[in-house]
């Protein structure tokens, strides 16, 4: 799998507040993303009704995982496809590379992905001897500088559009070092020209899948550059990889979560390309694939199953969460040191690598709770993430310093009596010494939120004090 | 450990899934429920604006494919559509060439009358600037084309040249996707598909640059669409 650099996420964190061409960019996730879907959600009066069917199909899917599963699997091998169970990132990878070399393949060009990301898999190509072209622009972008995406819908959103100019003029280092590349619009001619006839050359093109169709057999991909479409209609093997939870009963359940999935993402009403293929080309077709192989990735995903963390697998990685969280919005998606960011990933990660690994990501919230609120599958992340909290917490993960004083707090927590005096003491104490400015810029064992913003100054009571008094004032205003 | 088994980890994910919804196999009256909702499927929530009559889905259809940069002429028979496709391509300063689909009722058409037009049949080339296609449906609820492949549809034609235009009867517009999966099974049969299904809503576009929207990033960055007002209704609402 790919390797994670979460553990340092306080350290990269750090790094990515103090760096000011990436606030730039992400200053496009606020202004991209947040009103457009606002916008699209207003436009559909059954939006949050679509909102409780899809979440409805999803939990029906996954109470029947292994059922749909195998009916798929039925599916595809009748429409001549092949499909390959993977447990591991390592067998997802090795099954790749295997179709790979029977294909005699020398290029292999790829839609965008985030399973891929997730097993690594151009790394393990490419010391194949493969050469692996992405063609999604932003996924292109991030290949170019040996970077990974910062965001699972908008991979090179972390990038400013001066950084891609000058990227292009280092990478396409044969076109005239002349030309213009001021206009977005020339920058996207570019790498439409450049990627042109890699698409051509391919054989082999490898895409991810956003659902897959029981009923059918069917695969379903989402793009809007149609470069999903060129990688896979193309070259003469088509590879999907996908997980297990990406399955759905019928054409039908895929339309309704279609309905909320772009709505959430772009706030589009639909992408541009939905594309629904089953199998390789028929003897009738002009053009298609001649091959046609499904790899059907666990990866853990089966032990989520059943257990506290299965809400997260309705996840249809629309990138919501991220776009709405104010901790992905100052810190961006490297800084979460693996391939999922934001909320979703904070609850993802600890189950895919680890809660030793990945156990400062849960932590990387503020609970606000936007991220619910705009789940188009309507997952409880923060609930999931405190789950997480709570574990890492059990398996005495959490820093001494955090431990003592949650320890401390408890001893108090579990005597009312006590905490309430104490409580009311230290609220006089503070009200009275804070008075005169109504606020404090430095407060002892406070240093890491007076650092940052002032701590406001009780009033003098405590919130326990001020309901007795108004309940004995008499209640009713 | 991995090397070469037929269905790789198959057993085992299988074996995993069922510990962790603890059980072995859907109990008997719990599987034919399931089957019962794979051959019988049921349409979910379909949105108002979806189920409008048939004169109000074709201007929806309109409406949203102008939204998103897309263009759309409307022709009274099909008969015009040459002539449409060479002025369309005047208008634009493109080339007057064009890669047809080989569709019967495409090939038909009196492109005779067009001596200028250059047209040929098949999967589309690398050079080839204009692609002229049949779709099997439209969708009004989003502006939505739906392209079936197969041997009068060649997908390439869909995404390889930089404009496309769509041939459109008005009888095959529909209100929602649910009522394009039924006429899909009414053509194909139950339970197949044919190998590929496109639905394609306005030209190719990308945000991956500062989440500014622009066109044409691999696929086609025009499309234009003929809707032919066929006198044939769709049959009366299903």
């Amino acid at each position: 799998m790919l390797q994670s650099s979460s553990p340092a996420f306080k350290e990269n964190a750090r790094a990515a507040l103090a760096d000011q061409t990436l606030q730039k960019a992400l200053g496009n996730v606020k202004a991209g993303f947040i009103g457009k879907r606002a916008k699209a959600r207003a436009r559909l009066p059954e939006f949050e009704d679509l909102r409780d069917a899809a979440r409805d199909i999803k939990n029906h899917t996954l109470a029947n995982l292994d059922f749909y599963l195998e009916r798929y699997e039925e599916k595809v091998l009748a429409s001549g496809g092949q499909v390959h169970w993977a447990a591991t990132a390592e067998e997802a990878r090795n099954a790749i590379l295997t179709i790979c070399r029977d294909a005699g393949a020398k290029v292999v060009t790829k839609g965008k992905s985030m399973i891929s990301e997730e097993i690594g898999l151009n790394a393990h190509l490419e010391e194949a001897g493969l050469d692996v072209v992405e063609t999604d622009l932003g996924e292109y972008i991030i290949q170019l500088r040996h970077e990974t995406p910062s965001h699972i819908i908008a991979p090179a959103v972390h990038l400013t559009k001066d950084q891609v100019e000058a990227d292009f003029r280092h990478h396409h280092d044969e076109l005239p070092a002349d030309r213009s590349l001021v206009e977005p619009e020339q920058l996207v001619a570019e790498a439409r020209q450049m990627l042109r006839h890699r698409y051509l050359e391919a054989d082999v093109g490898i895409t991810g899948a956003n659902f897959l169709v029981a009923e059918t057999g069917t695969s379903i991909i989402v793009t809007n550059e149609g470069n999903g479409d060129l990688t896979q209609c193309l070259p003469k093997v088509h590879i999907v990889i996908a997980s297990l939870e990406k399955v759905v009963p019928n054409l039908e359940d895929a339309t309704t979560i279609l309905r909320v999935l772009a709505r959430s993402a772009t706030g589009q009403e639909l992408s541009a390309y939905t594309t629904f293929s089953t199998g390789p080309r028929r003897p009738e077709d002009l053009d298609g694939p001649e091959q046609y192989h499904v790899i059907l990735l666990d990866n853990g995903r089966s032990q989520m199953l059943g257990g506290e963390f299965q809400d997260m697998l309705r996840c249809i990685r629309c990138g919501a969460c991220m776009n709405h969280c104010p901790v992905y919005h100052a810190v961006g998606g490297h800084a979460y040191g693996w391939v999922y960011p934001g909320p979703m990933g904070a609850v993802l990660t600890p189950s895919l690598i680890g809660v030793d690994e990945a156990g400062h990501l849960p932590n990387a919230s503020t609970f606000c709770g936007r991220c619910e609120s705009v789940c188009p599958m309507r997952i409880p992340l923060p609930r999931m993430m405190r789950h997480w909290r709570e574990r890492e917490f059990e398996r005495h993960l959490s820093p001494k310093a955090v431990r003592f004083g949650l320890a401390f707090w408890a001893f108090f927590a579990r005597r009312p009596a006590l905490y309430h005096r104490l409580l009311g003491l230290k609220m006089r104490v503070l009200g009275a010494l804070g008075r005169a400015q109504g606020r404090f810029n430095a407060l002892p064992f406070a240093g890491g939120w007076t650092k940052h913003r002032d701590f406001p100054a009780p009033q003098g009571k405590t919130f326990q004090q001020l309901w007795a008094e108004r309940q004995k004032g008499g209640a009713g205003s | 450990m991995s090397e070469a088994r037929p269905n790789g980890s198959k057993g085992q994910i299988m074996a995993a899934l069922r510990r962790s919804l603890k059980r072995e196999q859907p109990a008997p009256e719990e599987r034919r429920l399931l089957e019962e909702r794979l051959a019988q499927p049921r349409a979910g929530l379909i949105p108002a604006r979806g189920q409008r009559d048939h004169a109000a889905q074709l201007d929806l259809l309109e409406e949203m494919l102008t939204e998103l940069s897309a263009t759309v002429a409307r022709l009274d028979d099909a008969a015009e559509v040459p002539q449409a496709v060479a002025d369309y391509l005047k208008s634009e300063n493109l080339p007057p060439r064009l890669r047809l689909a080989p569709r019967e009722d495409l090939r038909v058409l009196p492109w005779d009358s067009q001596p200028l037009l250059e047209v040929t049949e098949g999967s589309a080339q690398e050079t080839d600037p204009t692609a002229v296609t049949g779709a099997f449906a439209g969708i009004a609820e989003t502006g939505t084309l739906v392209m079936a492949s197969g041997a009068e549809a060649p997908i390439t034609l869909n995404f390889l040249p930089e404009n496309h235009i769509v041939v459109l009867r008005a009888s095959d517009v529909v209100g929602a996707y649910e009522e394009a999966w039924t006429r899909l099974r009414a053509r194909f049969g139950n339970g197949t598909m044919p190998r590929a299904v496109n639905m394609i809503t306005g030209p190719s576009r990308t945000g991956d640059i500062e989440q500014t929207i622009l066109l044409g990033a691999h696929g086609p960055r025009r499309l234009h669409v003929l809707l032919i007002e066929d006198a044939e209704q769709p049959a009366a609402a299903d």
